[in-house]
């Protein structure tokens, strides 16, 4: 492999990074991406009804990942938590009744100034909850 | 670097390092760390009291000894979170930005304002929930005179949080213990 080689292969890689990373085109699938695939990947049903305990466990789950509570309401269902490490990453997560016997938990995370749309960290954070829950968390539609 | 043509390829890959630092949250941001159990210990006392809105309160006043100011509470959740505005100036950085602004006539932005925040969540803990856990976390904001963020961190040492605990359980009456 010669120098001109790697200058080539290095530009490419750079002009790969630079389209994977435009902020334009994430922008424009942000807005593309449907209310209901988002919702269903930051929602997940538990079988209980209790709701204050299970906003009492989120939050502990939050502390747990190195969040600072902002805000909780009781009523409403919901707490607010920030987590900085380097970088800021906020989460608001609500707590709702379905039915007699569920409750729907939704998540969204803000990083930095971005939301949050990939599947993966909703995913993370209901693990870490089921955990503390000792409930399974069921996907919904 | 000996060949010239090399230094293209570094500042190619430079490139590289920089633009892939844009990407978006990191993969363990909201994966439990092997670090999240010693964190939970740090943070967190037991007492042997049932009234958590005794100990919310006694919180609330410490935090006000503390110089904190309220900002959320909810009683009903054992929720309550505070902060603080300070000065974030260090004598040795502003000494430095001087020396460089002497030797080179720019002006470098020095650490000026801090935000300080701590929050406290209460929840019953023991077979009959007769004892209250209270964790306590704290976090800050550092901001440059440029009003830029130059740094965003939890506040992990242990000896805040052993005072802050020493002085809870003093204002309580109680025995902290560990978990």
């Amino acid at each position: 492999m010669t120098t001109r080689d790697i200058l080539t292969s290095s530009l490419i890689a750079v002009c790969v990074c630079v389209v994977g990373c435009a902020t334009t085109q994430e922008r424009l699938l942000e807005s593309d991406k449907s209310q209901v695939a988002l919702r269903s990947i930051q929602t997940r049903a538990f079988d209980t009804a209790d709701k204050e305990k299970t906003l009492r466990t989120i939050m502990a789950t939050l502390q747990d990942l190195g969040f600072v509570v902002d805000k909780a309401d009781a009523t409403l269902g919901s707490v607010t938590a920030t987590k900085l490490d380097k970088y800021a990453l906020r989460m608001t997560v609500t707590v709702r009744p379905r039915g007699q016997s569920q409750l729907l938990v939704r998540a969204n995370a803000q990083y930095q100034l971005e939301p949050v749309v990939d599947p993966q960290p909703y995913q993370d954070f209901f693990a870490a909850l089921e955990k503390a829950m000792f409930l399974a968390a069921h996907e919904v539609d | 670097m000996h060949d010239s043509r090399l230094l293209p390829l570094g500042l190619a890959l430079t490139l590289v390092l920089v633009v892939a630092g844009c990407t978006s949250i990191p993969a363990d941001a909201l994966k439990l760390s092997p670090e999240s159990l010693r964190d939970r210990q740090l943070q967190t006392r037991v007492f042997d009291t049932e009234e958590e809105a005794k100990i919310l309160a006694a919180c609330s006043a410490l935090l006000q000894d503390l110089g904190f100011s309220i900002d959320e509470s909810e009683t009903r959740l054992g929720v309550l979170t505070g902060s603080k505005d300070r000065s974030a100036l260090n004598a040795g950085q502003v000494a430095a930005s001087v020396i460089i602004a002497v030797l080179t006539g720019v002006v470098t932005p020095v650490d000026k304002n801090q935000k300080m925040r701590v929050s406290i969540v209460c929840r019953p803990v023991g077979e009959e929930k007769k004892r209250t856990a209270v964790r306590v976390t704290f976090q800050r904001i550092v901001w440059n005179t440029y009003g830029q963020v130059t740094t965003q961190e939890r506040i992990g040492d242990p000896a805040i949080y052993q005072e802050f605990f020493d002085k809870l359980s003093k204002a309580l009456f109680l025995e902290a213990h560990e978990i």
